[in-house]
């Protein structure tokens, strides 16, 4: 009854290829901005900033960005961790070598870097292809943390070998180091968060996203029709990257502070994030949200479930989540592959037909 | 010759063993890859799950007995007895059957005929499910592994060998556990190899791997072969883990190792047992050598964690299907 879309005229193309075609879909859309962008900056607080919101859109960035790659293009990365991990230590450096240069065009610097070096890795992909090219991406893993490991110039020879954000300020406001307040932790992250989803959103239906789903769809057809695999394969690569090296750079100097390359940006890391997009849904923006904030709110949910409320001990929920985590991920293939967001879609249908079954 | 020299053949002796760890981890997969098509990351983890099975066993723990502890509040741990190393093998393989049974009954069975990448993203949830389960039901603490395998380097080796080099030279150090790991792999690959020529259910497996329908058509049942095929799959971890656990212990690390068979079968070629070995051997080899000669003196050392995966990347640019792996021929 109420959501519909009869009565929603377009008499325009632009009305008719927008984002949101329905005008309800619309205002749902501007009510969840208003909330993230002017009402929860001033109710947040540390425990849900730092337990929730800022690791469900730094996250949220890191799938979007794996989407682009494996959701749109088809090509299956292992490697998030290792590129997440470029982000950082080239924001790191770039905080520490130019200080007085705002941090947020570094954080965009460190974005365009990791785009780089995800291209360059993203190179044997035109002869690679499906499982192999995941397991090829594990090189780009494990290389990547080793060499931030191994270099010293790229934690300036301190000695933990740990690189920690030094306390940097936008309009007057300190958004990374030890004084900063949740809720500037908050609002730098949704700013790149909505960046990220408005380029990827508008890339994603372009010219530029077409040629990625036909690289997906079947390469070789693709290449037949017209499209150039090179170009479509290494520009999936880098944009992709781009989105996580930049989701990286809000890890470590916004989100943690300090960081230890192996621990933070390991494999687990990598496989994280590619759950995240496979519960959530290839081949969605929505996905990627709904997935980071299902497998940031899972842990959460988990550990209150078990110790605050049935009293286990907390290695023991620690074990269950493995179980649930790695349960939910054979289900959603085996019942829904496009993951929530396909939910998502289903439940809109039904609810424009409700309350007639037809 | 020289200490020198004698010390990199030496490394070269000591990387051939552990290659044939890998390759042992790289058998697991591919024989589950020519029967189903389905690329299994989960055969470390199974490894793995094995491995803390049979230790569990062995030492007479009660499985669960954690959870059983948090649910009931009582205080259970161990059932009292010791399990003798062969029963408590045969044990382990009763489990890893029905463990078998269970992954080709309630997940790939419903995933069949999916692309291969889907097939892989639900092993990787496997991997996940599987070390919670194995977590649970023995627990995550580093556990011991006493089979009654030899451990530490072979004396006989290094004084046999030592009178070859001067004066700084002691003689090869060869782990005898290594040595035995490499019999049993003979062992087992000889034993594969001559049950899929010579008995029915080898052949019927092997007409799988040609072609499910044609299979299928003269009336061999592939679930039947799946559940096989999964179940020795689950023999080969067992004997990965016990030789595996039995050098560093039972703990999460063993699950890793399955990373490293991946670039072993990039080598070899996902489809062929020979490659698997072979694969395994330069990936051994090669990763000593290289930390050896360029990754300590010259790179900082722990070029290990990346040579492998490196070295398979590179090569599998100019030549994508592995050194024996079959043609990959893409039509539209």
């Amino acid at each position: 009854m109420l959501y519909r879309e009869a009565g929603d005229f377009k008499t325009t193309y632009v009305a008719d290829s927008q984002t949101f075609p329905l005008k309800l879909d619309r205002i749902g859309f501007w009510v969840t901005m208003a909330v993230a962008w002017l009402v929860i900056p001033f109710v947040i607080n540390d425990y849900w900033a730092s337990s929730l919101l800022v690791p469900f859109l730094i996250y949220a960035i890191a799938a979007i960005g794996l989407n682009i790659l494996t959701g749109y293009c088809g090509q299956v990365s292992l490697g998030t961790g290792g590129f997440m991990a470029v982000g950082a230590y080239a924001c790191y450096k770039l905080m520490t070598s130019f200080p007085d240069i705002n941090i947020m065009i570094h954080i965009v610097l460190a974005g365009g870097i990791t785009a780089i070096v995800g291209a360059a890795f993203g190179l044997p992909s035109l002869r690679i292809k499906g499982f192999y090219l995941a397991v090829a991406t594990l090189a780009a893993q494990f290389f990547l943390v080793w060499l931030f490991n191994k270099v010293a110039w790229f934690y300036n020879y301190s000695a933990s070998g740990q690189i920690n954000a030094p306390e940097r300020l936008v309009a007057g406001v300190a958004v990374t180091g030890p004084s900063t307040p949740a809720w500037a932790q908050y609002l730098i992250c949704l700013f790149f968060v909505t960046l990220c989803a408005l380029i990827a959103r508008n890339l994603t239906r372009g010219t530029i996203g077409r040629s990625w789903m036909a690289i997906r769809d079947m390469d070789i057809a693709a290449e037949i029709i017209g499209v150039n695999p090179l170009k479509a394969k290494l520009t999936a690569f880098a944009v992709s990257s781009f989105f996580v090296g930049i989701a990286g750079a809000l890890f470590f100097s916004v989100y943690l502070g300090a960081v230890e390359v192996g621990e933070v940006f390991g494999i687990q890391k990598s496989f994280l994030v590619l759950f995240m997009i496979i519960i959530g849904g290839l081949g969605s923006i929505f996905g990627s949200f709904a997935g980071a904030a299902f497998l940031v709110l899972l842990p959460v949910a988990l550990k209150w479930i078990g110790v605050d409320v049935m009293g286990w001990p907390t290695d023991l929920v620690a074990h269950f989540q493995l179980v649930i985590v790695g349960a939910l991920i054979m289900f959603f293939l085996i019942k829904e592959p496009h993951g929530l967001a396909q939910l998502w879609r289903l439940a809109k249908e039904k609810l424009r037909l409700w309350p007639f079954p037809y | 010759m020289s200490a020198d020299f004698l010390y990199g053949i030496e490394v070269v002796l000591n990387g051939l063993m552990a290659g044939v760890l890998y390759a042992l981890v790289a058998l697991g997969f591919v024989l589950i890859y020519k029967a189903s098509g389905i690329f299994n990351y989960a055969q470390g983890v199974m490894a793995l799950f094995s491995a803390l099975t049979l230790a569990g066993i062995m030492s007479g723990q009660v499985p669960f007995a954690h959870l059983i502890n948090a649910i009931f509040g009582t205080d259970i741990h161990y059932f009292g007895w010791n399990v003798p190393v062969l029963a408590a093998i045969i044990l382990t393989l009763v489990v890893m059957v029905i463990f078998a049974w269970c992954v080709q009954r309630f997940v790939f069975r419903h995933l069949v005929g999916q692309e291969p990448i889907i097939l892989f993203m639900a092993t990787i949830g496997l991997a996940y499910f599987l070390e919670g389960v194995g977590d649970l039901m023995w627990g995550s603490d580093i556990k011991t592994l006493a089979v009654g395998l030899p451990q530490g380097g072979s004396l006989w080796v290094e004084d046999a060998t030592s009178g070859l080099g001067g004066d700084d030279f002691y003689g090869f150090f060869i782990d005898k556990l290594d040595m035995v790991a490499t019999v049993v792999a003979i062992i087992l690959v000889a034993g594969l190899i001559a049950f899929s020529q010579y008995t029915k259910q080898g052949r019927a497996m092997r007409a799988v791997a040609d072609d499910h329908q044609a299979a299928l058509s003269v009336g061999i049942s592939l679930n039947f072969i799946w559940v096989l095929v999964w179940s020795l799959a689950g023999l080969v971890a067992l004997v990965a883990g016990i030789m595996w656990g039995a050098k560093s212990g039972v703990q999460f690390s063993l699950s890793l190792i399955a990373l490293k068979a991946l670039p072993v079968l990039m080598l070899g070629g996902f489809t062929s047992i020979p490659g698997a070995i072979v694969g395994g051997l330069i990936i051994g080899v090669g990763e000593k050598l290289f930390e050896y000669l360029i990754g300590a003196p010259f790179l900082g050392g722990a070029t290990e964690n990346w040579f492998a995966y490196v070295l398979a990347l590179l090569f599998l640019v100019f030549r994508p299907q592995g050194l024996f792996g079959e043609r990959i021929i893409e039509r539209v």
